[in-house]
């Protein structure tokens, strides 16, 4: 399979749309552009259109309409091609209970047409070690904790050298240390070269590790692009820490902030256009205590929350 | 290691690799411990007719005549250990042998969605029509297996149980032990032959749920179906279509000549059943949606 043209994206996708059968409009007119490099988050409630969307790209389902690229290849039509190049964990990891967890891997790869059985044992062996599942190998894969099912997936994903992984929540169910083991994998692999495309509804990790991101609600792509500008569109909070908290809100009011939450010694606001040190001597003229004055940058939430404008909710 | 540092590179691949998948599917079936329990019943049922008939003839008599046992091979037990593989064979056919059959083709896709290991062999990616193939491949495989594990077994037995010799055909001719031998290898190569529409029939089923348990029952029950429909005399007009209506025109190997006819007219309708159920298997299984 040929290399992708300069800037050509690693997928995308035009008008992309499924219903299931039963009804269900599970993605609607989804225009998705993946840049080749990228750690790319693909964010949304429960129920938004991830899980369907992956589906789609990896030719588990048919759309409904509209076209999909993966490597630059047409899909499904290309499964062929495209997917030998492609790691997947979609919907968390399934196994054969009855196989060992080297075993299952072995299943895995044998599947695979384009994967040498020569180099089979050496690749199971490095795909278990860079999960930490050595010693776990020779055991029942239906004896595996939750996070060591979820490992084994990732294992599966990576038997071979990919240009693109695709991981559907990689780090449900894994303890915290685990979840910082997979991200640094995640860093790792893209400072190879692999473009990672990554799902989750957990924001912060997808604004440790992503460089890209993309946002579903109900089906639909509220937005997408660098994590930086994403985030950068939402506006930081004013922050004032004060035993005088009823005293502080009157004056930043009359300063200009908008939105004053009271919260205990908290009072944040939106920041006024004018210079913050004037707002600070503002409250110092008018005797309020001040132990904290500052600007939280707006998390990858912030702007979640002001783009859906209803939060992290399930929509029916 | 890094394991991009050959991203993009193209791969050689030999066209033998592809086989790899069978051998994989193979291993995987036969590690099941259900696969395992099948198979020990199917060699258990020969060790039970032997005793059974050995029981039975201690005391000097011959045993009842016929009787479900298949073509009037049970009466010569006693005399030839070598007809108790036909007997356990013309014994296990009718159901043994297709609910084997129907358990492992019924699971064959439907076992893999339920437990969600399709979607990843489809991302491997195996590609639909080669693992529906495999699948095939390997069900047909298990019926050559457990055909020649109940034959096997009743060999075994008879030879422990009884004496072994010469035989004599259904057409009253003397052959010799070897000769015999080779008969009862043509036999089992029949008998497997006869389950190639249930496992046809099994894997179509298998494709349209998602449920392992359901594509099994569901096998079981027309396989059941099937055998009570082809006793209904007002059918008769049908029946020629059911696949088990020639089951047991393997016995007419034992004539001496062989009487072709009806074996080849089971062939042929197993043939038949393989291409219309494989066709339509084939048909769903490459544009279904996987979303299990
Ligand atoms: N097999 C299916 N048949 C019918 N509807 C489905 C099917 N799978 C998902 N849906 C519906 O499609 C919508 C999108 O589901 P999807 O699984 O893509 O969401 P998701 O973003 O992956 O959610 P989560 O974060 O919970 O994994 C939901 O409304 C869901 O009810
Ligand atoms: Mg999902």
């Amino acid at each position: 399979m040929g290399e992708l043209s300069a800037g050509e994206p690693v997928i995308a996708t035009r008008a992309l749309t499924k219903r299931y059968r039963g009804g269900q409009l599970a993605v609607d007119g989804l225009d998705l552009t993946v840049p080749a490099g990228s750690v790319f988050g693909f964010l949304g409630p429960n129920g938004s259109g991830k899980t369907t969307t992956i589906r789609m790209l990896m030719g588990l389902i048919e759309s409904t309409s509209g076209t999909a690229t993966v490597l630059g290849q047409p899909m499904p039509r290309a499964t062929r091609a495209v997917l030998p190049h492609v790691g997947a964990l979609i919907e968390g990891p399934a196994l054969y209970g009855f196989l060992s967890g080297r075993d299952n891997l072995i299943r895995y790869d044998s599947a695979d047409p384009a994967a040498d059985p020569r180099t089979r044992k050496a690749r199971v062996a490095a795909a278990l070690d860079r999960v930490g599942l050595t010693a776990a190998a020779g055991k029942k894969a239906k004896a595996y904790s939750l996070g060591m099912k979820q490992r084994l997936g990732l294992a599966a994903a990576l038997l071979q050298p990919r240009r693109l992984l695709v991981l559907d929540e990689p780090t449900n169910g894994l303890d915290p240390q685990g979840m910082r083991e997979i991200r640094t994998l995640i860093r790792e692999l893209a400072s190879d070269g692999t473009t990672v495309f990554l799902s989750s509804h957990l924001l912060d990790e997808i604004e440790q590790v992503c460089t890209h991101a993309a946002v579903m609600t109900q089906g639909r792509l509220i937005t997408q692009g660098a994590v930086a500008e994403l985030s950068a569109g939402a506006r930081g909070r004013l922050v004032v820490t004060t035993p005088d908290p009823s005293e502080a809100a009157r004056v930043l009011k009359e300063q200009g902030v908008g939105d004053v939450v009271v919260t205990d010694d908290r009072v944040t606001g939106e920041p006024p256009d004018r210079d913050l040190a004037d707002v600070n001597a503002a409250l110092v003229t008018a005797g309020v205590r001040v132990r904290g004055f500052t600007v939280e940058r707006a998390s990858l939430e912030d702007a979640f929350v002001a783009l859906t404008g209803e939060g992290f909710d399930v929509a029916g | 290691m890094s394991l991009a540092e050959n991203a993009g590179a193209v791969r050689p691949v030999s066209p033998l690799w592809t086989f790899g998948l069978l051998r994989s599917e193979l291993t995987t079936t036969f590690r099941r411990w259900r696969t395992l329990a099948l198979l020990a019943v199917l060699a258990g049922v020969p060790v039970l007719v032997g005793i059974a008939v050995k029981m039975e003839t201690s005391d000097g008599s011959s045993p009842g005549g016929g009787g479900g046992g298949g073509p009037a091979f049970i009466s010569q037990i006693t005399n030839n250990g070598l007809f108790l593989v036909f007997t356990a064979l013309a014994a296990t056919l009718p159901f043994f042998l297709p609910m084997a059959i129907g358990v492992v083709a019924g699971d064959a896709i439907a076992g893999e969605s339920n437990a969600g290991t399709l979607r990843y062999l489809l991302v491997a990616p195996a590609g639909r029509s080669r693992l529906l193939l495999t699948k095939y491949a390997t069900v047909v495989i298990f019926c050559l297996a457990a055909t020649l594990v109940v034959a096997v077994s009743a060999l075994t037995v008879g030879a422990l149980l009884f004496p072994l010799g010469d035989l004599t055909t259904i057409s009253g001719t003397q052959i010799s032990f070897a000769e015999g031998l080779g008969r009862a290898l043509l036999i089992a190569l029949a008998v497997a032959a006869s389950l190639i529409g249930v496992a046809a029939l099994g894997l179509f089923v298998s494709t349209l749920t998602g449920s392992g348990i359901a594509a099994m029952a569901t096998t079981v029950g027309l396989l059941i179906t099937v055998q009570i429909l082809d006793q209904i005399p007002q059918l008769h007009a049908l029946q020629p279509y059911f696949f088990s209506h020639y089951w047991l025109s393997f016995a007419d190997l034992m004539r001496e000549p062989v009487y072709w006819d009806d074996l080849a007219k089971n062939l042929g309708l197993q043939a038949l059943y393989a291409a219309v159920f494989g066709s339509a298997a084939w048909a769903r299984f490459t544009t279904k949606d996987i979303t299990a």
